[in-house]
Formats: C-alpha cells, structure tokens, sequence
C-alpha cells in the first residue's frame, strides 16, 4: 500500500503556475488517496471535490430547473426548495454554482481533454464499443476516452450557452427586451435536454455499464485490469508496461489458478 | 351553474391536458370598449380600480404629464396614458388612453407560461393570472405584446389587471367602467362593443373629419377584449405606445407546444436507451474475464 501525492493525468508546464496548482497542492493535504497494489491513482482529491461539487450543482440546478420547464409533472420537487417562485429565485445560483465549479474543473482538466487522432479512431469503433463487441478500448485510448471528451466540451458549450441564456433569462424582458428573452428560452432549454441526456449515459457508464469505474471518483483509484481494459495507453503512459500483454498475463494467471 | 357559467376555463397555461370547461356551454364573450376620444383624463377608473381590488397605494413618480405615473405597476392595473401629440398642421391634441390587460383572444402570457394553471383565459375572453399557481419566472412579461404583467418582488409573483373577473362572474360590470363619467368606457358583449364602435369611429370620420378614426382590435393576437376606439388608428404607436402590430415570439408557439414534449421525451428515451443496453449487451467488464462456463451461451 502506497499513498500517492502525486497529481496525475494533468501535467501543467512548470513555467507557468496556473491559480489552481495551489489549491491542487492544498487538498492533497486536506483528504488522501490510497492506491493499493494492484491500483492506479486515476483522480486527486481535488479533481474529486470539484466533481463533486458540479455534480451537486448540477442536480440542485436540475431539479430547480424542472420545475419551472413541466410545473404540471415536477411541481413535486418545489416543496423542496420552498415551492414554485423560491425554485425559480434559486436555480440562477445554483446554475451559477455549476458553471463556477465546471469552470474549475475544465481548468482541471483542460490538456488531458485536447482533441487527438487517437479520439477520431475510438469514434470509429464507437459502435464495436458500445455494443461491447470490443472487449477492450482501442489501444491507443488515453487517459479520457474520445466519449468522454466529447461530453466535457458538450458541457463547455453548454456552460456557455447557459450563462448568456441564463443572465438574459435572470433579468428578463424588462431589461433585455422580449424577443432575447424568447430566444433565450429556446436556448437554455435545448441545452439542458442535451446535458439531461449525456447525465444518463455519464452515470450509468460510470457505475452499471463499465463496472469499476466508480471507484475512481470517490477513493480516486482503479484497478490495473480497468486501466488497461479501458484506457490503454494511459496504462503504458503510467506503468510502462504494454497493456495487451498485462492482460494476457494476468488471464494465463486466472486459468492456471481456477485449474486443480 | 348560471353564475359559474361566465368563469369557464378555455385555455389554462403549462397545463397537460385540455381545459375542462372548453366549449361546454354557450357563453358570450364579453368586451371592454374605451373611446379614446371622449375620454377626459379624470383617473376615476384609475381609483374604483385600485379600490375594488384593494390595491395598496405606493408614492408615484411625476414625469412633467398628465399620468399619474410612467407605468402601470403591480399594485397598479389601470393607468390612463397621457400624450400631447403635435399634428402635421402645427395644432396639438392631448391624447388619453386607458392602459391596462387587453385580455387578448391568443394571450401570449398564456402561451409563454410553463406553470399549470397560472394564467387562465376563460370562455368568455378574460385572460386571469392565478397567484398561487404562479413560479414567478416572468416569462409571461416577455410574451405580452403590451408589457402587461408586473412582477412583485415581496411575493415574487405576478400581478395584472383582472377585467374584474369577480365582478363579472357575478353579473356586474368592471369598477373602471361603473366609475367612468363620460361613457367613454363601456362594457358589454364583444360584438355589441364592436357595433357600438364601428358606429362611433364612423360618426367621427362623417361628422367630425377624423380621416383615419378606427377601431383598434389587432388580429395578430386573435382579436382583443378590450378595444379602442382611435382619431387616427393607422398610428396608434402616439396613444402611449400601443403598438400597431403586436405579435407573440414564435418561439413560445412553436417550441413551447411541439418541440418542448418531444425533446422531453428524447431525454426520457436517453433513460430508456442505458436501461436496455444494460439488459441487452450488459456490462463491458475489466479484462480478463473468468472464462465461460462449459456449455454456456456466450456470443460473439
């Protein structure tokens, strides 16, 4: 057992120090990560704090937002929040609270999440993947996923999106005039439904779909058969061993075991 | 019955189905005529309608007119605009124009707002906000063509000009119209009210030499059920801006009605589409597997 301070997965050029570096630098003295043998460290506490925190926003500006998109199907969740008007007087907070933290965390996270032919190959095999065709992830999958890339921009944008809509819907047709408004409205609801739609396939990769993977969120370690199986090369990246022949061993292992 | 006869709900906002007393009984609808030009500028309207509805009364802001304030406010329905207009000739003309709900036959606040129930349009053509139903999102002031409704911080709803639907339900006419003294407000069904105004916009183009004296009724928003009678309806922008051609965005039409369900629906086929790959495909689990069972089925 070894306890790892090191931050992974965002390796920021030293010539520059970036605001959060310090606070990177901070929260590993805050909280700790165990990686037990056999493990990798795949996210520092701060990576998880943040992500935590965008995903109670998210829910907290989610189901505030419900309520004024279908009042007639969620006015269930209003109580909640002290009913219809205080939902509507508190999801600009809550929104705001998401796009500060998603901020943080595309800050976080903005190298590991560049676009690189590696993520046009894996959109490829999208198909062989997520029919589960694919035992394994192409083996020059990274530490992000072309999948999961594409999310984190979605987000981006909707992050944008959001805040503009959201600002011109906050003050109203009386400061913007009615027609920014409707359009806004527009807008800001397309956004959501597409963010609601990626929250699904986001929690149920994270959890039921690709067991393991939720792990990484909360202790922020993996195991090295989920790193090799899923992110192959950032397996070779971080143990310098190649991830196809790691699996190949570890399966003659497993079938020299289970035989009497 | 006869007395809830008048108070039928035809179109509730953000609501799931259809309103329950839509075309259930014959009802007239009702109208509210104002001839802008018999009107004096007495403001009685202005006060049997802060006196019906108990409005509480707020300091006003003087702006050098005749108005008694810029705008109407949430404790403030009805508001006679004041407008000293310049004719081509060099004369002047004071204009008046009650300023209040048109109470549209396509209300745009209705179509805009995604509470159920919040605003009402009743059979016979009041258009009604109910408070305790309301979230308070104002998106009903981007939707009206007449920037009608006033959002009151304190309570964090909105608030608008009833057409004194109480008084109605009962058998009475609206406190503004009972308070007028000239008769430049009268209240009746809407096609009395047209009668009696096309009749009157053609007394003022006869006798009276008002060239362009109309009656204003926009038919982009349906028609209205308050009317005015103008001196000159080709502009009625110079009556405190009444706009000539109101509109609702197409967007609270359009997407609000058709796209908002079926992207809802996609969201909820987002839902669907994680639950049955998981009793489809399954799982994609770390390798290596533990191999098959003998004779088990596995494909691929």
């Amino acid at each position: 057992m070894s306890t790892s301070r090191s931050i992974s997965g965002s390796t920021s050029s030293g010539a520059i120090e970036r605001f959060d570096d310090k606070a990177r630098e901070s929260f590993e003295h805050l909280g700790q990560t165990t990686v037990y043998r056999g493990e990798l460290l795949r996210h520092p506490v701060y990576t998880r704090v943040v992500h935590w925190m965008v995903a109670l926003f998210f829910f907290l500006a989610l189901f505030t937002g419900f309520s004024i998109y279908l009042p007639w199907l969620f006015r269930w969740f209003t109580p909640f929040f002290g009913g219809g008007p205080l939902s509507r007087v508190m999801h600009p907070w809550f929104g705001l609270g998401f796009v500060v933290f998603f901020g943080l965390q595309a800050l976080n996270w903005l190298q590991p999440m560049i676009w690189t032919a590696a993520d046009s190959n894996w959109m490829r095999n999208m198909g062989k993947i997520v029919s589960g065709e694919a035992k394994m992830d192409p083996p020059d999958t990274g530490f992000f996923n072309a999948g999961q890339k594409l999310q984190f921009w979605e987000i981006v944008g909707g992050c944008i999106a959001y805040l503009i809509t959201g600002i011109i819907l906050w003050a109203g047709a009386r400061t913007f005039g009615r027609i920014p408004v409707a359009i806004s409205y527009v807008i800001h609801d397309i956004s959501a439904v597409i963010m609601l739609g990626g929250i699904f396939i986001h929690i149920y990769q994270s959890t039921f779909g690709e067991p393991g993977t939720f792990q990484a969120m909360v202790r922020g370690a993996v195991s090295e058969a989920w790193a090799w199986t899923f992110h192959p090369a950032w397996y070779k990246q971080v143990t310098g061993r190649d991830p196809q022949q790691a699996c190949e061993e570890a399966r003659r292992q497993m079938t020299t075991s289970s035989k009497p | 019955m006869a007395d809830r006869k008048a108070l039928q709900a035809e179109m509730i906002s953000g609501h799931s189905g259809p309103a329950p007393g839509h075309g259930m009984q014959r009802d007239l609808e009702v109208c509210k005529l104002v001839d802008t030009t018999t009107c004096i500028g007495c403001k009685a309207c202005e006060v049997a309608c802060a006196e019906w509805n108990d409005l509480p009364f707020s300091p006003t802001t003087f702006d050098n007119t005749y108005q008694t304030m810029p705008e109407t406010r949430w404790n403030f329905w009805n508001l006679i605009k004041f407008n000293e207009h310049q004719n081509p000739d060099g004369t002047i003309q004071w204009l008046m124009r009650k300023d209040q709900c048109m109470h549209c036959a396509d209300p745009g606040c209705l179509a805009a707002c995604p509470a159920d129930g919040a605003i009402v349009k009743y059979a016979n053509g009041i258009v009604d906000f109910n408070q305790e139903n309301c979230i308070g999102c104002e998106f009903c002031v981007s939707g009206c063509p007449f920037n009608i409704p006033r959002f009151n911080p304190a309570t964090k709803r909105v608030y608008k000009c009833t057409l004194c639907s109480d008084r109605v339900g009962e058998g009475l006419e609206p406190a503004c119209i009972k308070a007028c003294p000239t008769g430049c407000l009268k209240f009746g069904t809407k096609d009395d009210m047209k009668f009696i105004a096309e009749e009157r916009t053609k007394q003022l183009r006869d006798n009276f030499g008002w060239k362009n004296a109309g009656v204003y009724d926009p038919q982009s928003v349906g028609g209205t059920h308050v009317i005015y009678v103008l001196h000159d309806a080709t502009d009625p922008e110079r009556y405190g801006n009444l706009p000539s051609n109101p509109q609702i965005p197409w967007s609270y039409t359009v997407w609000k009605w058709l796209f908002k369900p079926v992207l809802g629906t996609f969201a909820l086929f987002g839902f669907l589409g994680v639950v049955l790959h998981y009793v489809t495909s399954g799982p994609r689990r770390t390798q290596p597997e533990p191999p098959a069972k003998d004779g088990a089925n596995v494909n691929v």
